[in-house]
């Protein structure tokens, strides 16, 4: 892998970042009214109790944002903070600092997308190889319609099915919730048994609704792959079926399908957070909707840019491996 | 006679792609269902307080009502065209910026093509979602139908900007374009009347993802409170539908019925591109 295209490709993360913080700085500033000051005033007005910590967020907000200061100055300061992580403080919930909040969540978020991501993704690879595979038995193929049709709808409808049907109407899984009500989230067996539970309807619709896409994508890498002269002389040779299935066929469709992974992250993130909200998970979804339903400025512009980053790292991360995983590709300029 | 004509080979030739025909059905189903159903259910149903609330469906409703009073058959044949307005607004913004960057990075190359390309394949690997939720969160309150439409067209144009600008740098090295030059036609009569006429199928493919990712999106950002808030459209019923926790109620003829209508679009518009897709690439013929 040469030098150049790890610069490039780190260049690019940066520049998603930055654009990530600028838009968060500009927004704002380009309604009539700041929102965050005109929600931070009526708080104040309202506020009866909580008013003495309602002047004490507005303080921190012009001193955070430097409103007197001129705009550049305040720019460059905002993604001063930013780069540090620094998103200010909760004004639903003064003074939580507003990372503190995300990172209590993020770990929820994570376990979920990467258990369902994963699932789907090798499940789905796997039927999408098979339902290519001319000796493969025919009763798969009957699979693609249904699986077709489950991967046209929006995961967090279909979460709403399952709860539906399964939670509500037969009651075999939990309503809501990351874990049991009055459960004390700690690294105990017992615990991780509950949370798994709770997360099984989650992960479920995530799955269900992207297996499809994956075997897709995989059947038509197959079935060009699968007409290659390799192929026609394994065969010839007399290799045995499931070694040209797997050794042969399948591992040259598998980096297509990968980077198709990639590129599709911030697709299941985005669909992702809509079933922590149908499911009220304990996650950054949810985060976000509370945050939404409260106003919750700073709540809402910190889960935005810290799932921009967290996208844009696991990209980067795929990208940089590709190579180590298919010596075909160089990077070279064309 | 002769566009009659040509209308009947055209129908004929649908025929052949099943997929595409089944989509065009199904879509034309949803885009019908509001105008036609319009004549038999009266409209006010859908406003607040309109019927008694929270009644499972009877012969007088139905379909039931919601919590506040809404007839949900109402909400939904007033709901579903305002859907596919947004959709179809920010289809045809994502498709007419997609093209003419398409065009201009694929044909004259270049800086211009560093530039477009790289902001499309830059934005395509974040996040939509997220960005119009900023974007939303700024305008909220005052957002109309069509100023969703807006938002959401700010996100619908990388995809047919990248399908049509490889399909024109494929074009651009063929023989036709060749002799055009060589005859002297400048660059816009080329790409008006040599490379627009081949790239039919692919603008219509694009057109319908765009459509279809920009109602995603929309319906994405009312289910987080994002909408037209006095707007009963499909996204923003599942909204109050979650609000109200009618999934904990079993109050299912309210959450039910417009995630059919999605779910029916969807899979409508997913069987059209797939069609498209087999009359643009006749070599994808076998495999899908």
């Amino acid at each position: 892998m040469n030098l150049g295209y790890i610069i490039r490709r780190i260049g690019v993360f940066l520049v998603i970042m930055w654009l990530a913080a600028t838009v968060n700085f500009v927004m704002p500033r380009l309604a009539p009214v700041n929102p965050i000051r005109e929600k931070l005033l009526q708080a104040v007005t309202f506020g009866g109790a909580g008013k003495t910590d309602m002047e004490r967020v507005v303080q921190v907000y012009e001193e955070k944002f430097g409103l007197n200061q001129p705009l550049w100055r305040q720019y460059l300061r905002y993604l001063g903070d930013v780069a540090r992580l620094d998103f200010g403080v909760s004004i639903a919930n003064f003074p939580s600092r507003v990372i503190d909040i995300i990172m209590r969540a993020l770990p929820w978020t994570i376990g979920l997308l990467l258990l369902a991501t994963l699932l789907a993704f090798g499940l789905g690879t796997l039927l999408g190889a098979l339902i290519a595979w001319p000796r493969a038995p025919g009763f798969l193929n009957y699979l693609l319609a249904p699986l077709l049709t489950l991967s046209a709808v929006p995961f967090y409808l279909l979460g709403l099915i399952l709860v539906y049907f399964l939670a509500f109407t037969f009651k075999i899984f939990p309503l809501s919730g990351g874990y049991t009500l009055g459960a004390i989230p700690k690294l105990s067996w017992s615990f991780l048994m509950d949370a798994a539970w709770h997360s099984v309807l989650p992960a479920l619709s995530i799955i269900l609704a992207s297996l499809g896409t994956w075997a897709i994508g995989m059947r038509g890498m197959m079935i060009i792959g699968l007409e290659e002269d390799y192929i026609t002389f394994a065969e010839a040779k007399g290799i045995k079926d499931r070694d040209i299935f797997l050794k042969y066929a399948l591992r040259n469709a598998l980096l297509p399908q990968t980077t198709a992974l990639a590129l599709s992250l911030g697709y299941i993130v985005s669909g992702a957070v809509l079933v922590e909200v149908v499911f009220g998970y304990p996650g950054v979804g949810t985060v976000l909707y509370r945050a939404i339903q409260t106003f919750d400025y700073f709540v809402i512009y910190g889960v935005v840019i810290i799932l921009i980053l967290a996208i844009g790292l696991a990209t980067l991360v795929m990208d940089l491996l590709y190579p180590l995983l298919d010596p075909r590709i160089t990077y070279q300029r064309h | 006679m002769a566009t009659m004509g040509n209308w009947m080979t055209t129908l004929a030739r649908i025929r052949q792609y099943p997929l595409l025909l089944t989509g065009i059905v199904l879509v034309l189903a949803v885009a019908l269902f509001g105008p036609v159903a319009s004549f038999f259910v009266d409209e006010n149903g859908a406003k607040v307080g309109a019927a008694m609330p929270d009644q499972p469906p009877s012969l007088e409703y139905p379909l039931g009502t919601d919590t506040v009073g809404r007839e949900i058959l109402a909400v939904l044949v007033v709901g579903t065209p305002l859907t596919l307005r947004i959709g179809l607004i920010a289809g045809v913004i994502g498709l007419g910026i997609g093209t003419l960057f398409g065009f201009l990075a694929g044909y004259f190359g270049g800086w211009v093509d560093t530039l477009l390309k790289g902001a499309a394949d830059v934005l395509l690997t974040v996040p939509g979602l997220l960005f119009l939720v900023v974007i939303a969160t700024t305008l909220r309150g005052a957002v109309s139908v069509n100023m969703m439409a807006l938002v959401v067209a700010a996100l619908a144009w990388m995809w047919p900007t990248r399908t049509i600008r490889a399909q024109v740098l494929s074009l651009r090295e063929r023989q036709f374009v060749l002799v055009a030059r060589l005859s002297g036609m400048n660059g816009l009569e080329i790409i008006v009347r040599e490379l627009m006429p081949n790239l039919l199928p692919y603008l219509a493919a694009s057109f319908v993802s765009a459509v279809a990712s920009a109602i995603l999106a929309t319906i994405g950002l009312e289910a987080l409170g994002l909408g037209p808030q006095n707007e009963p459209t499909l996204g923003m019923t599942i909204y109050w539908a979650l609000y109200y926790t009618s999934v904990l109620r079993g109050m299912w003829w309210w959450w039910a019925p417009p995630i059919a209508i999605i779910i029916v679009t969807f899979v409508g518009l997913f069987l059209i591109s797939m069609g498209l897709d087999q009359i643009a690439n006749p070599k994808l013929r076998r495999t899908a």
